[in-house]
């Protein structure tokens, strides 16, 4: 872990998260990822990597996927975030369901990053193709499912939306 | 009873909803009172000794508890097989990235600057970092002659063999090291009480694996050490044996703060330090008869282990066992060695040494092909095991598998023949060269030989005051679906639904020791265990008239609640017993190897660029037989991630060493395959029906990273007509390839060169 976040002094930062206004005393440079997770204690952003290539930190900024261990937090100031744990309602999202149901979760480390990915392409392009799921989640890492499962479950998951869940 | 069947059905993960909502805990996402955070100063030499340790002046250490080798209670030994590997190294070095000093810290980010600040002089020794090299035996680094353990199998007479034989042919194989590369990195927290002793949760495998190694080395008795697995990132063997050494570590450092201590190992320090997947060459020579028979032959099967024994014995059995592949061979020598290197030791990898060997047989079958002038699928029909037949270390194959059927089914699946033309004729011209290629294979499941008997595995199950049933054993999920196929098979049992069975949380205060979580063991031996304890249960309640002969669920959930109000608890236990007429000679690898083998045959399509020399799976048929499937979807996805992981084996996934220490220690330049790397990976399944296991299940985890190695560089090397004979097959390897043929071509063309 690097000191960087040190570079210049605390301060306040405020930003939306999964609807909640929050404001948190940090570093500028401190990473998005540790104060969602340790100051916030949402945990279901995980690291896997830290260096932006496998995903599992992947949370949606101002309706943009974004690795959450690249963005430090004078990038998040004022910004609106979805987390994993901000997709329910009051049942569980389509995207949720599709995946229990087609196996696209095994161990589920990548599996926050991996759902919020399949977000950003639905919104994008609510009829994909398997093509273009390929391409949108390739910024995801899973070692355990070979992603078979995984784009059975966006293909579900994007017959059973209707254009306003999404 | 209940008829409604639960397995064979695609019921939701126990820990499905939990996982897709965020809401599941991983080791990193614990945090306890007070805890502190702990980092470990590892060595940056392959071989040495230890002259000085300099703490550098910039920090202030009064805030750090440091804990040496001097610190430990017990023996400084991760105990599992031989007790040769240091918890902390104290004087001799004798692999990069070997510990030797722990810190601890309140602030995490305090650990960082505090480890670049110890500067630590060696006296450094000559290092032996190739099997070439361990072989020479210039350098002795460990025992008498750097062989960690030697196995011989003999089957038959083989000189005859080589008297019969039309040819002889050689050839010899050689497969990299592999990161197993579970998204989630190690991680460990440590609690110590005088009173209560050690307690230590983390991301493994095989608590009870933790629980002997934290017993030796802090010297505590087993009711004083307790070890809790939590919801594990992905292990694939890779979180086996290594977890040991962090608890070790999480361990010493709670002890001497008296606070809890958090080890959460970053992706750099996880993939230079932790075990990986055995280097491997195999040498054969075989005698084949003049229409493709094989008669015998020697296979000469060397692993690297790197530093110490780890499990480089067990890895070398199970590869020595798997190396005539699923042929009959009337007579066969197979030479095997774990070969000691200064290389971080490497260990468990999902297939445990049989993915290594079966990449040597499976590309041997196509060079036996080519120079007997005949195509590969003939050459293997003629040797493929029957029933009746004997393997090499002569158990007689009981199980109606029938091979033939099993590769003409996968041809007909892959469009093999049709392929087979199209691709010679596409491949006259153009950059694009195209192939197919086949693997046949087989997987033994459950431990080796004697194994099973000497784990003497106990399972739980437990009928709860609420009326639910729950099954206690020590076999951990981490993804491949534990606790929903152990609660399928509890329900079955029972006649219950799916939603009235739990597993217990793989914690060794609360559940038996029903073995690790390998060797695709989990489902076949842990699985028929969990049936007979059931069934205690369902006969205690009845015993006590709770129950009656037929029930439905509710009236069996209200007998277990009266039968708990009434007596207290009711737990049943099973132990594994071996069947008596197992026959297993430990020391000459004879007899009854596994009780049952998962069969497959794997064909791969691929397409080769010559201008980027890159490779690509266009097609993918994974055709196996595993028994009964107990959960489709979860069988499925333990192949697709099998293929998937065996696709980067194969293609991508290359560990550059550099004096001992891995070069590429990140996901930005170690590459796995990713959602654009992978072909449809299409997966069959044929059941023939299996007196082992529960319901019929065999073992299915590590079968299907064995095929796609072979199946794909034999599709390279169909591509290329040029031999690919070791894996993995980077551009640079495959310009390697290509070239080296040219030069050969150019030598044999112009003798004047």
């Amino acid at each position: 872990m690097s000191n960087s976040h040190e570079i210049s002094g605390r301060r306040e930062f405020c930003f939306t998260v999964n609807g909640e206004r929050k404001t948190v005393p940090a570093y500028p440079m401190e990473r998005l990822l540790d104060v969602l997770r340790h100051q916030l204690r949402l945990t279901g952003t995980k690291e896997g990597c830290g260096e932006g290539e496998c995903g599992s930190c992947a949370v949606l900024m101002d309706g943009i996927l974004v690795n959450s261990c690249l963005v430090p937090l004078l990038q998040a100031q004022n910004a609106n975030i979805l987390t994993i744990e901000g997709l329910a309602g009051a049942g569980l999202h389509n995207l949720q369901q599709a995946f229990l149901h087609c196996g696209g979760t095994q161990c589920g480390i990548c599996t926050p990053g991996m759902i919020l990915a399949a977000l950003y392409l639905l919104k994008k392009n609510p009829f994909p193709t398997i093509e273009d799921i390929r391409e949108g989640l390739s910024g995801s890492l899973c070692r355990c499912t070979g992603y078979m499962q995984i784009f059975e479950a966006v293909e579900e998951a994007a017959r059973r939306q209707t254009s306003d869940e999404v | 009873m209940n008829n409604s069947s639960i397995v064979g059905i695609s019921v939701p993960r126990k820990e499905g909803q939990d996982k897709v909502t965020g809401r599941a805990q991983y080791i990193d996402d614990i945090v306890l009172p007070g805890m502190w955070y702990g980092a470990t100063v590892r060595s940056t030499i392959p071989r040495g000794r230890i002259k000085q340790i300099t703490f550098g002046a910039e920090v202030a250490w009064d805030d750090y508890v440091i804990v040496s080798a001097k610190d430990i209670p017990g023996k400084n030994c991760i105990a599992l097989i031989a007790e040769d590997q240091p918890c902390l190294a104290e004087n001799c070095i004798n692999h990069p990235e070997e510990p030797i000093l722990l810190l601890a810290h309140a602030d995490r980010h305090a650990l960082a600057k505090a480890v670049n600040a110890i500067s630590i002089e060696y006296d450094p020794s000559p290092a032996v970092l190739t099997l070439e090299e361990s072989e020479r035996c210039c350098d002795i680094i460990w025992g008498s002659d750097n062989t960690f353990k030697t196995y011989v199998i003999q089957k038959g007479d083989i000189d005859s063999a080589w008297a019969k034989a039309a040819y002889i042919v050689e050839g010899e194989y050689r497969t990299g090291a592999q990161e197993q590369l579970y998204i989630e990195n190690n991680g460990m927290i440590a609690w110590f009480d005088p009173e209560h002793g050690i307690t230590v949760w983390g991301s493994l495998q095989c608590p009870y694996y933790v629980h002997k190694a934290l017993m030796t080395l802090c010297q505590l008795p087993a009711e004083r050490v307790r070890v809790v697995q939590v919801e594990t990132g992905g292990a694939f063997g890779g979180k086996e044996d290594y977890p040991s050494m962090i608890a070790g570590h999480a361990a010493l450092l709670a002890i001497k703060t008296r606070k809890a201590v958090k080890i959460i190992y970053d992706r750099l320090e996880d993939m230079a330090a932790t075990s990986k997947r055995h280097p491997s060459r195999t040498r054969h020579r075989t005698a084949v008869s003049k229409d493709g028979k094989i008669l015998g032959g020697t296979i000469d099967f060397t692993i690297d282990g790197g530093a110490y024994t780890t499990l480089s014995p067990v890895v070398l059995s199970r590869g020595a066992i798997h190396a005539g592949g699923p042929y009959y061979w009337p007579s066969v020598r197979i030479t095997a060695k774990a070969l000691a290197t200064n290389a971080p030791p490497h260990g468990a990898f999902r297939g445990f040494g049989a993915p290594q060997s079966l990449f040597a047989m499976e590309r041997h079958m196509d060079r036996i092909a080519q120079i007997i002038g005949a195509s590969p699928i003939v050459v293997r029909q003629r040797n493929f095991l029957k029933p009746g037949q004997t393997t090499i270390t002569e158990q007689a194959v009981r199980e109606p598998i029938d091979l033939e059927k099993l590769l003409d089914r996968a041809l007909e699946l892959s469009s093999y023949q049709s392929r087979k033309e199209s691709f010679a004729e596409e491949n006259e011209s153009g950059e694009i060269k195209k192939g197919i290629g086949v693997a046949a294979f087989l997987h033994g499941a459950g431990f080796t030989g004697s194994g099973e008997r000497y784990l003497g595995s106990v399972v739980g199950v437990e009928a709860c005051a609420d009326g639910a049933v729950r099954v206690l054993v020590s076999s951990t999920e981490f993804g491949q679906g534990t606790k929903t196929a152990l609660s399928q098979v509890a329900a079955e049992t029972l006649g219950l639904g799916y939603e009235d069975v739990d597993v217990a949380p793989a914690d060794t205060m609360e559940v038996p020791n029903s073995g690790p979580t390998v060797a695709s063991r989990t489902v076949m031996v842990v699985g028929s265990l969990v049936c007979s304890a059931a069934l205690g249960i369902r006969h205690a309640l009845r015993q006590s008239g709770w129950l009656g002969d037929s029930y439905s669920p509710e009236e069996f959930r209200a007998a277990c609640r009266n039968y708990v109000a009434a007596h207290g608890a009711l737990r049943s236990w099973s132990r594994y017993e071996a069947p008596p007429d197992i026959f297993w000679d430990d020391e000459k690898h004879r007899g009854e190897a596994y009780a049952a083998f998962a069969w497959a045959v794997y064909i791969a399509s691929v397409r080769v660029d010559l201008t980027t020399y890159t490779v690509s799976v266009d097609d993918f048929v994974a055709l196996q037989e595993v028994g009964r499937v107990l959960h489709p979807v979860l069988a499925a996805g333990q192949i697709t991630g099998g293929v998937a992981q065996g696709i980067g084996l194969s293609l991508y996934e290359k560990v550059i060493w550099q004096n001992g220490r891995m070069q590429n220690s990140q996901m930005t330049n170690y590459i796995m395959p990713t959602s654009l790397d992978v072909p449809p990976i299409r997966v069959f399944f044929e059941e023939l029906g299996n007196v082992h296991g529960a319901f019929g299940a065999k073992g299915i985890g590590e079968l299907p990273i064995d095929g796609p190695a072979p199946a794909i560089a034999n599709a390279v090397a169909d591509a290329l007509g040029a031999p690919c004979d070791c894996v993995p097959l980077l551009a640079e390897d495959i310009f390697d390839i290509l070239t080296t043929r040219v030069a050969t071509a150019d030598r044999s063309g112009s003798p004047s060169r």
